[in-house]
C-alpha cells in the first residue's frame, strides 16, 4: 500500500532521488516526484530536459542505480514484474507494428501481459470504444491517421488495465484537432476511471491550472507544485521561462 | 485501495504466473508467424536462396566433385544429397540473422520497448523471441525439404521427423548468435557488416558445402577453421538426424554454443548490466 503516514491518497508513482548519467553527461540529477492516484500530473521540460530518460528508468528500460522508483508501492528495481504490470506506457516514438491491424497489436500487447486470448478480444473492444476507434479494430495501423494511431497506442496501453499511465510527449506531430482529442481522452480517463497519469510535454497549453506540474530542466527538478501555484500572478509560460532561464544563466 | 485490489472498470485479469507466461510465449510466436505470413517476399527469398544452390550450384559441382562414403551416408551420394543439410542450416542461419535485423529495426523504431516493458522476466521474453524465430525457420526448412524431395533428395521418411529436434536446436543456436549480435549493433546500416563478417564466413568455412576431410586435403588451416566453426556442428547435427542418427559431438557443441550466446544476449539486454543500458536513449 503506497500511502504515506499522514493518510494522503495512495501514490501511483513515487520517484525519490533518482540520478542517471550517459558516460560523463548527467541526464538526471536527484530527481524526485510523486503522482497520486487519479491525478493528472505534467512533467514539463524542453527537449533534452531528461523526460525520456526518466520514463526509461520508470519502465525499466534503463536501470536506476541511485534513488528509488515505486509504482503502486512496488519497487521497479526489486519487483519489476508487479511494477510493470501496473504501468501503461505511450512512448514518444511510434511503437505500434504498422503491418498489423489495431486488433493484432492489442492482442500482442495483451499476451505480453499474461492475458488469455478469450479475454483479449472483449478487452480490445472495450478500449477501442473508449478511445473512439471502434470502427478501426481491423484496420492496418499503416492506414490510420496520426491522431488515430496515437489513440490506438493509448488503447494498447490500457489493454492490461494499468493504474498508472505514462505518456511521453504523446501529441508531438499531431494537428490541433487531434491534439485536443488526445488530451481530452486522457483527462477523461483520469476523471472517470481514476487512472493516475504522468504526461511529459513541452507544450504549455496542454496544462490546466489545477494540474500537478513538475518542471524538469537539464536533469533537475526546478519546481513541483500545482500549475496555478507555479504561475503565481502571471502565466505559466512566464513562470516556466523565468525558471529555466534562471537555471540556464546559472 | 491496495495494489492487489483493482477498483476501476478498466481492470483486466492479468496473470503473472506460468499461465501468463504461456500466454506471453504464445503471443510472441503468433506475432512472429503473422509477420512472416505477411511478408511473402521473405518466405520466397528464404526458399529461393537454397533452391538456387541446390538446382544450379549443386548441379554444376555434381560432375566435378566426387564424394566417397562419408558418415552418416551408407553409400556414395550425389552432391545435391550431401549439400541439402547444409542448405537447411543455411536457411536457419539467414533466418537467425533476419531475426537479429528485425530486433535492431524494432529497437530503432521503438517497437522493442513494447516487448521489454512486459512484466515478465527479460530472459523469458528474449527466449520466447528466440523460439518464435526458430518456429519460422523450421517452417522454411520443411518447405525447402519438400521441394528438394522432387529433386531426388529423399532421406528416409523417419528422418523428416527425427530432424525436427535437430532443427530446433540448430535454430536456437543460430538465433542466439543473432540475438547477441543484435545487442551489439547500434544502427540498422551496420547490418551489412553482419552479412560480410558473420553469414558468409560461417557458411563457407563449414562442412555445409564440402566434407571436412576434403577441406584438409587442400588446406589444414582451413580444415581447422571449419572444425572450430559452430555452424559446422549445426550442419552435422541436421545431417545425421536426417538419416536417423545422432552426432553427439555436434549435439554437445550446438547446445553449448546456444547456452553461451543466449546467456550473453540476456546479459546484454539486462538493464542493470548489459550493453543496451549504456547507450543514450533521449
Amino acid at each position: 500500500m503506497a500511502t504515506d503516514a499522514n493518510n494522503l491518497p495512495p501514490l501511483a508513482l513515487d520517484v525519490e532521488g533518482v540520478s542517471h548519467s550517459y558516460g560523463s553527461l548527467k541526464a538526471l540529477d536527484e530527481v524526485s516526484l510523486r503522482v497520486p492516484e487519479g491525478v493528472f500530473a505534467a512533467l514539463l521540460g524542453i527537449n533534452g530536459a531528461g523526460k525520456t530518460t526518466l520514463f526509461s528508468l520508470i519502465t525499466r528500460l534503463y536501470d536506476n542505480v541511485t534513488g528509488s522508483i515505486k509504482v503502486w508501492g512496488h519497487d521497479v528495481r526489486r519487483k519489476p514484474g508487479p511494477a510493470l504490470a501496473e504501468l501503461g506506457v505511450v512512448f514518444q516514438s511510434r511503437s505500434l507494428d504498422r503491418d498489423l491491424s489495431v486488433w493484432q497489436n492489442l492482442s500482442y500487447h495483451a499476451a505480453l501481459h499474461g492475458m488469455s486470448r478469450s479475454e483479449s478480444r472483449a478487452r480490445a473492444e472495450a478500449v477501442v470504444d473508449l478511445v473512439r476507434l471502434g470502427d478501426k479494430m481491423d484496420s492496418r495501423v499503416a492506414a490510420l491517421s496520426g491522431g488515430q494511431a496515437r489513440r490506438a497506442e493509448i488503447a494498447r496501453a490500457l489493454m492490461h488495465g494499468p493504474r498508472l499511465l505514462l505518456l511521453d510527449e504523446p501529441t508531438v506531430g499531431l494537428d490541433v484537432k487531434s491534439r485536443l482529442e488526445v488530451v481530452e481522452l486522457v483527462r477523461d480517463l483520469v476523471s472517470k476511471e481514476g487512472v493516475g497519469v504522468l504526461w511529459a510535454t513541452h507544450l504549455l497549453d496542454e496544462i490546466r491550472p489545477a494540474d500537478q506540474v513538475t518542471v524538469l530542466h537539464k536533469g533537475q527538478v526546478l519546481a513541483d507544485a500545482p500549475a496555478d501555484e507555479i504561475s503565481g500572478e502571471g502565466t505559466l509560460s512566464d513562470a516556466f521561462l523565468a525558471l529555466t532561464g534562471r537555471e540556464a544563466a546559472a | 485501495m491496495s495494489a492487489e485490489e483493482p477498483s476501476t472498470s478498466l481492470r483486466a485479469h492479468r496473470r503473472l504466473g506460468w499461465g501468463g507466461r504461456v500466454s506471453a510465449f504464445r503471443g510472441v510466436v503468433w506475432r512472429e508467424m503473422l509477420r512472416f505470413a505477411k511478408q511473402r517476399e521473405r518466405f520466397v527469398s528464404a526458399l529461393v536462396r537454397p533452391l538456387v544452390w541446390l538446382f544450379i550450384f549443386a548441379a554444376g559441382f555434381r560432375s566435378v566433385l566426387g564424394l566417397s562414403i562419408t558418415e552418416p551416408y551408407e553409400t556414395y551420394v550425389l552432391y545435391e544429397v550431401y549439400v541439402t543439410p547444409g542448405l537447411c542450416a543455411m536457411i536457419q542461419l539467414f533466418n537467425g540473422m533476419q531475426s537479429s535485423l528485425s530486433m535492431v529495426y524494432d529497437r530503432e523504431t521503438g517497437a522493442m520497448r513494447t516487448l521489454l516493458v512486459s512484466p515478465f522476466p527479460r530472459w523469458f521474453l528474449l527466449s520466447s523471441k528466440l523460439m518464435a524465430g526458430v518456429a519460422v525457420s523450421v517452417v522454411q526448412v520443411y518447405a525447402f525439404l519438400a521441394v528438394a524431395w522432387f529433386w531426388d533428395v529423399e532421406p528416409p521418411r523417419m528422418g523428416y521427423i527425427m530432424v525436427l529436434p535437430a532443427l530446433i536446436l540448430s535454430g536456437m543456436m543460430l538465433g542466439a548468435i543473432g540475438l547477441f549480435l543484435s545487442s551489439t549493433i547500434r544502427q540498422l546500416e551496420n547490418f551489412a557488416g553482419i552479412m560480410n563478417f558473420v553469414i558468409f564466413p560461417m557458411f563457407f568455412a563449414s562442412s555445409a558445402l564440402y566434407p571436412l576431410w576434403r577441406m584438409a586435403e587442400s588446406s589444414v588451416l582451413l580444415h581447422d577453421i571449419c572444425a572450430l566453426n559452430p555452424f559446422t556442428y549445426a550442419v552435422e547435427l541436421i545431417r545425421f538426424a536426417l538419416y536417423g542418427q545422432l552426432n553427439t559431438v555436434a549435439l554437445a557443441v550446438v547446445v553449448g554454443v546456444t547456452i553461451v550466446f543466449l546467456g550473453a544476449a540476456i546479459f546484454a539486454y539486462d538493464p542493470s548490466k548489459g550493453l543496451i543500458a549504456k547507450r543514450r536513449g533521449g
